[in-house]
């Protein structure tokens, strides 16, 4: 039942000696060397979060009229916003990405956009982890062709989940994990599987990844002495992933690249403001950033974390309290390595004219060109393999994202 | 290629039902595409694992009283609140979670037992195409109730029956957020607005559209996504169907019998529209149906119901001819499904012995319970299955339903945690089956030799049943 029989597991299979499996259990046991790349999180919020509750423009004149009765306060009042520069302010559900604002750690980025301008989740999430201009036509992920251009050996990717979305798919193979309920099974069942799975490429690559990330995971778990909450849905999961996977990162055999998945975004109706659904969501959100800050200890002085959503929400809230699709959206960057206590927009303003098709919030500047500083700058991707990794993107990489 | 009788006894069964159960085969080996074809001709009859569930009214109008009790005993708790007295349980919750239990209880009995398992297939493909998801609480009860109500008659008829069932079904109009939808100058409005000239709390409230039923039904229920619309068509369409609501709620949604669909004359957007070109009268409720119908002939929505389905019977990337084919059928025939899946069926593109389709993970316990004949009794252990494989009932998440491709299901620990759950179900049916008689039973000719040695040479009983669930030809179909 524990995860750390997951330890036992790499364990029983060095105790039996038996040559075959140890020799190829033993190579698949170390991730990239420590002398990769520093440790990089996406953390991706499907189904479009309101920038505009989350992090609200409250010295723009439009906002209080355009968001009427979820409208987040100004800071000093009840339940008011965080303040971060005398304009913007953090919604009160997010103290602790405030701290990290404050500790010159957290990048807010507004009114940005992929490059997808149309107003479906589906096709907007496949813009956003394809990295292209179209939500088809490209089957592999940007962060995956950026591990590509890195080169083997440099920084390994894992996905938090027991599947991997597409922004990490492609020709570079990746792990994924989540905590499991079911007991471990016995090692020898593993090499018959593996001797099975001769023939099927896939399934032999996908057992290879599993076998691998399970005994770093289960090492990880088992130091931290945690016990996963395994039954335990929703935060609590997302929170002892992020910890776990902190670690992971952190671990001198560990990814140095990750992604995480949060569902729950999309708020057409009875969205709130200081509290209700939506701040429910974001108080979640930041435990679970915080987690995974705890987890990955000293090294977070080194990490970056982007966490983006497809698009953002009409400026205005609709008949029902909610908001519907928009366009322009926010974005964080959090870490030690990055250039916080900062707020980069150039914000179009809320008025109607200056709205996106008249309803949006205008997309003033490309998500891409901070994730591409966040890839050259932060991971080391040669500037020349932008272009492949997003094709169809002419912006520059944003300056002064990361610390030098 | 058409491959012989037992080869496409074992595709029929696993590739367009959910794999076969100990001794189907033969049955099925004497006349396969028959096999297929007779059980979505044949009149619909519900299965009695039916009986006694929720029906879509009863799982709102549940919800409706729970969240009035959650409501109450925050004003009690609130009034006296003892510290530090454990918190307790959510009345919504309590209400609703055994109900959803019972339906993807019988859900799964049903698809277990049933002889008929290519229909009961398109029931979970119908009803994930019309996803309506368990993690909004409103539908925990009610998204089974859409399967059994809305889509289960329809499987064998017409997609504008279905459609029209699905969005007026009072799970769907409250899962994508239509109920309180106003139209701005609707009779409500319009009253509204007169107040709100003397009353600063009505000027206060924002009534007005929410466009998330509009654009799901066009994007995802009907045209898909390059079907041709645009904005301005997806805000009409939201102004088409204002008023359609359910019964019981607060306030302006007080009448009606609660948790049943009504239609909210007063809350109806008023006068003639313009939708894709076409002008839709006056009509009230009719209008929103009107435009249904014309969306349910679309050449685009053909295309797009000709790929998914395609796609999921065939191969992710799904041959341009099958598709093409599929939706004149489709068209050709007024929107009668049963001349798409006869098509599909007759297709030699669905035959090919090679599986193309990587077994999703309800597919992947379907199969390993129906070959074992080992389903647990406790209803509890039943559905842990799907929970832990992370495919639960009803539970994609999004109004796209789940994933259909390879990719989305394939990853490292997703195959870890099959092999654990393999290993688990094989020790607990233990013995009792052979893994020989299962392989045959299961796959027949599909299972290679490398398979067959695999199973030889397993150092147990329970450990051959895992290396057969897992083996490439049973994770695939």
């Amino acid at each position: 039942m524990s995860m750390s029989t997951r330890r036992s597991f790499l364990g029983s299979g060095l105790a039996l000696g038996a040559g075959g499996a140890l020799a190829t259990l033993l190579p698949g046991v170390s991730f990239a060397a420590a002398s990769g790349a520093p440790p990089f999180v996406v953390v991706i919020l499907r189904g479009a979060l309101d920038g505009l509750s989350a992090v609200p423009p409250y010295g723009d004149p439009g906002y209080g009229q355009a968001r009427g009765a979820i409208a987040i306060a100004r800071p000093g009042a009840d339940k008011g916003a965080l303040d971060l520069n005398g304009f913007f302010g953090l919604h009160p559900a997010l103290p602790g990405l405030h701290a990290r604002y404050a500790a010159g750690e957290l990048l807010v980025v507004h009114a940005t956009a992929s490059g997808y301008r149309e107003r479906s989740h589906f096709d907007g999430q496949n813009v956003l982890e394809n990295g292209g201009d179209k939500p088809s036509g490209t089957a592999s992920g940007w962060l995956n062709r950026a591990l590509g251009a890195l080169g083997p050996g440099r920084a390994d990717g894992l996905a938090l989940g027991q599947n991997v979305p597409l922004i990490l798919r492609g020709p570079v193979p990746v792990g994924s994990w989540a905590p499991s309920a079911l007991p471990d099974v016995e090692p020898e069942l593993i090499e018959r599987l593996r001797d099975l799975y001769a023939g099927d490429a896939t399934l032999a690559a996908r057992l290879d990844e599993a076998t691998r990330i399970d005994a770093l995971a289960s090492d990880e778990q088992a130091m931290a002495g945690d016990g996963m909450k395994k039954a335990a849905g929703g935060i609590e999961r997302l929170k002892a992933i992020a910890a776990t996977a902190g670690r992971m990162l952190a671990s001198p055999q560990g990814p140095r690249v990750a992604v995480m998945d949060a569902g729950g975004w999309d708020t057409h109706a009875g969205e709130g403001g200081a509290d209700g659904q939506l701040a429910g969501r974001l108080k979640g959100l930041d435990q679970v950033l915080e987690s995974l800050r705890q987890g990955l200890g000293a090294e977070w002085s080194r990490t970056a974390v982007l966490v983006c959503t497809e698009f953002g929400r009409t400026v205005e809230i609709n008949g029902t309290r909610g908001t519907d699709h928009g366009t322009g959206a926010a974005a964080f960057v959090l870490g030690g390595a990055v250039r916080g206590g900062r707020v980069l927009a150039d914000w179009p303003g809320l008025a109607p004219r200056a709205r996106y098709e008249g309803r949006d919030l205008a997309p003033t500047t490309d998500l891409r060109s901070v994730a591409k500083a966040l890839l050259k700058d932060h991971l080391g991707v040669p500037a020349r393999a932008l272009a492949d990794v997003f094709p169809g993107s002419t912006a520059d990489a944003a300056r002064d994202v990361v610390r030098g | 290629m058409i491959p012989g009788p037992d080869t496409a006894a074992a595709i029929a069964t696993s590739r367009f039902g959910f794999g076969a159960r100990p001794g189907e085969l033969t049955g099925v080996a004497g006349d396969p595409r028959g096999w297929l074809l007779e059980q979505v001709r044949k009149p619909y009859q519900p299965s009695a694992e039916l009986d006694g569930l929720a029906t879509g009214q009863e799982a709102l109008s549940e919800f409706l009283q729970g969240r009035a009790e959650r409501q109450a005993a925050r004003k009690d708790a609130r009034n006296d609140a003892p510290d530090g007295a454990a918190k307790p349980p959510d009345p919504v919750q309590a209400r609703l979670r055994p109900l959803y239990q019972a339906h993807a209880e019988a859900r799964t009995r049903i698809a277990l037992a049933s002889p008929d398992s290519f229909r009961e297939r398109l029931v979970h493909f119908w009803a994930n195409h019309f996803a309506v998801s368990v993690d909004k609480q409103i539908c925990l009860a009610a998204a089974g109730a859409l399967e059994m109500e809305a889509i289960r008659p329809h499987v064998g008829g017409r997609f504008a029956d279905m459609l029209l069932a699905v969005e007026t079904h009072p799970a769907m109009v409250t899962y994508l957020d239509n109920q309180q939808s106003v139209g701005p100058h609707s009779e409500f409005a319009t009253r509204r607005a007169r107040r709100a000239r003397f009353d600063d709390a009505a000027r206060q409230q924002r009534i007005g559209l929410n466009e998330n039923l509009a654009r799901e039904i066009l994007e995802l229920h009907t045209l898909g996504v390059d079907g041709g619309y645009h904005q301005s068509d997806v805000t009409t369409f939201a102004a088409v169907i204002t008023g359609w609501s359910i019964g019981g709620g607060e306030g302006r949604l007080a009448a009606g019998t609660p948790g049943a669909f009504v239609f909210r004359a007063p809350l109806h957007e008023p006068g003639a529209k313009t939708l894709l070109g076409r002008r839709y009268a006056d009509d009230g409720f009719a209008q929103g149906t009107a435009v249904l119908r014309d969306l349910a002939e679309q050449p685009a929505t053909a295309r797009h119901l000709a790929t998914k389905l395609a796609r999921h019977f065939v191969a992710d990337e799904p041959p341009a001819a099958l598709v093409d084919a599929l939706a004149h059928a489709y068209l050709s025939r007024g929107g009668e499904l049963g001349a798409m899946y006869a098509t599909l069926v007759g297709a030699d593109a669905a035959w090919d012995a090679a599986p193309r389709k990587f077994k999703t993970p309800v597919d992947f316990i379907y199969s390993s319970l129906r070959a074992l004949d080992g389903a647990p009794r406790d209803p509890k252990q039943l559905l842990a299955s799907f929970e832990l494989l992370g495919q639960r009932h009803w539970g994609p998440g999004s109004p796209a339903g789940w994933p259909d491709r390879e990719q989305d299901w394939d990853g490292a620990d997703a195959l870890m945690q099959r092999i654990e759950w393999s290993v688990a179900l094989a020790d607990r049916v233990g013995n009792a089956r052979s893994a020989h008689a299962a392989a045959d039973g299961a796959l027949g000719p599909l299972a290679t030799p490398s398979t067959r040695s695999a199973l030889a040479h397993a150092s147990s009983g329970a450990q051959a049943l895992a290396l057969l669930l897992m083996s490439p030809e049973f994770q695939r179909r």
